[in-house]
């Protein structure tokens, strides 16, 4: 898995006319109708909208765990049809595994990957330094918060170098506060080791805060509904987040979310 | 396994996450204070009071031997070596027959669990034995297998196999698809998420279930020791009924009791050990 500089042309991830039903007994679901999307290399993209939009069906289709009906999500150039490590995977509910310290379940991939032992000590070390977890590193999941939960849940994916973060709602279930300072340490994780990330949320204040660029779908069929560029220099800080910009910002998708009218990006360009 | 838990970890003090849902202390921990310590003395009254009412009911001229009677009759039988010999026969049989009966159990339960076309031919044979009780497979086996120990072990097997297998296959059906996922996406191949994901997560359920074994097999093979054996508690106390022998059939009946109760304990601490991580309790 060489992550050498995919050429300029190509974009990292590239979603292509990808269609996805589920199969309700006497009527199918459509989950995604014909989205598309790109997302350069080391670009942080976010993706809001209403629930039942697709947009996690969106993100396991990419992490490999689901198959679209039609249409194809490629990586690297690459058509994706399975889970691999160079896609890290972070889940809303953490899906830390109960019975591992927080030490042993970073080092998880890395030892599916069969890194040796002292290598593999060191670089889990490393990534639960960096989410600032290394106090904690021979507590078992059921000593932490769900703020810590979610923090191991981070370093573990980053232990095993992947080029892409899949982040599904992964501040969703906790409070206000906590979150907000997650979204600080992820953005500060990120300036310091950039990935291509993408990330799922409905909260439009984290998709404006964290992203170069913010996707809007829509439900019923979910599709690309519409795109916000968020052209703010990282770090952004408290600063950024009590600006006017921000709140323009803000308002542009939130309009985008609450207001959405049965339109796509595609229709309105008049393609 | 090691599951190594810092006693010093507690709250997070320098970390910059705010006050999220509290780390929960272990329960161990919790119980081991002053309470715990009044419960065991309640439980110690609970058994002087019980015993105190067995010896007034016997004083008032209920068919009953005293507590002090049965004492003796156990030590007569102890220095006979009777008593050892018995519980040695009975531990014996229940061992084998738990020990074959979830060795069989652990393997088909996960390949119930793992593979449906496995299941479907496993789970009607397992369902309809299940409801048989083992003890009426007893005249069937004693034709089959004779009279020697193997109906008795076979009967034992049967009884530890059909709880366990069960509840090993509800462990592996009921693992979080999340934690399967997890796995996938760090790379993990099929075979390794068994081992290192579907092993660890359905250990609770199988040890729950060696547990309902371990007291279905004690129950079946008493029973079957009275039907026909040449030794055992269940021998002991019904050659004792021929004689009227009360404290004798007292004495089986007391440490059939007290075996399987320190059977439990034992698997009972073996499941605080290997089931440490979990959360509810």
């Amino acid at each position: 898995m060489t992550t050498t500089a995919p050429t300029t042309t190509t974009a990292k991830i590239s979603v292509r006319e990808v269609t996805k039903e589920f199969d309700l007994g006497k009527e199918s679901f459509t989950a995604l109708d014909r989205v598309s999307l790109d997302i350069a290399d080391n670009e942080f993209v976010t993706v809001v909208g209403p629930s039942g939009c697709g947009k996690s069906t969106l993100m396991n289709i990419l992490a490999g765990l689901e198959e679209p009906t039609d249409g194809e999500a490629r990586v690297d150039d690459v058509v994706v049809t399975g889970p691999g490590p160079e896609r890290g995977v972070i889940f809303q509910q953490y899906a830390l595994f109960p019975w591992l310290t927080v030490r042993k379940n970073v080092e998880f991939g890395l030892r599916t990957a069969k890194v040796p032992k002292a290598e593999r000590r060191e670089r889990a070390d490393h990534f639960i330094e960096l989410v600032g977890l290394t106090q904690f590193a021979d507590a078992l999941p059921k000593m932490l918060s769900g703020g810590m939960r979610q923090r191991c849940a981070i370093a573990r994916a980053y232990a095993v170098d992947p080029s892409i973060l899949l982040m599904d709602e992964p501040f969703g279930a906790l409070d206000a506060l906590t979150r907000v300072n997650l979204q600080d340490q992820l953005q500060e994780t990120w300036r310091q080791d950039q990935r291509t990330v993408m990330f799922i949320t409905h909260d439009v204040d984290e998709a404006v805060y964290l992203a170069n660029r913010v996707v809007v779908m829509a439900a019923r069929p979910g599709r690309v509904y519409d795109v916000v560029d968020i052209d703010v220099p990282y770090p952004r800080t408290e600063e950024f987040r009590l600006s006017p910009e921000f709140a323009d910002l803000r308002n542009r998708v939130w309009s985008s979310v609450y207001h959405q009218q049965g339109r796509t990006v595609a229709d309105r360009d008049g393609a | 396994m090691s599951v190594s838990t810092d006693p010093s970890v507690g709250e997070p003090s320098t970390t910059a996450t705010a006050p999220d849902r509290p780390s929960e202390r272990t329960p161990r921990r919790r119980a081991a204070g002053p309470s715990r310590h009044r419960s065991g003395l309640i439980n110690l009254a609970s058994i002087a009071l019980g015993i105190a009412l067995w010896w007034g009911l016997a004083a008032a001229g209920l068919q009953l031997p005293t507590p002090p009677e049965v004492a003796a009759q156990a030590w007569t039988l102890a220095g006979t070596g009777q008593l050892a010999d018995s519980v040695l026969a009975s531990l014996g049989r229940v061992l084998s027959g738990f020990v074959l009966g979830t060795a069989a159990a652990i393997p088909v339960g996960f390949l119930m669990g793992w593979y449906a076309p496995v299941r479907s031919i496993i789970e009607p044979w397992i369902q309809f034995f299940r409801t048989i009780p083992p003890l009426a497979i007893i005249p069937l086996a004693i034709v089959l297998l004779g009279i020697g120990e193997a109906p008795k072990v076979f009967v034992i097997f049967l009884a530890a196999f059909l709880t366990c297998v069960i509840s090993t296959f509800q462990g592996v059906v009921s693992v979080d698809r999340t934690l399967i996922n997890a796995a996938r996406v760090l790379g993990t191949k099929d075979p390794a998420i068994f081992a290192r994901v579907i092993v660890p997560a359905s250990t609770p359920f199988i040890l729950v279930g060696m547990r309902v074994g371990l007291g279905s097999s004690w129950a079946t093979l008493v029973a079957a020791e009275l039907i026909a054996a040449p030794t055992g508690l269940g021998y002991l106390m019904q050659n004792a009924q021929l004689y009227y022998d009360l404290p004798t059939i007292f004495v089986g009946i007391i440490s059939i009791g007290l075996l399987g109760l320190f059977m439990d304990r034992l698997l009972l601490l073996a499941e605080r050990r290997l089931t440490g991580w979990e959360e509810r309790r």
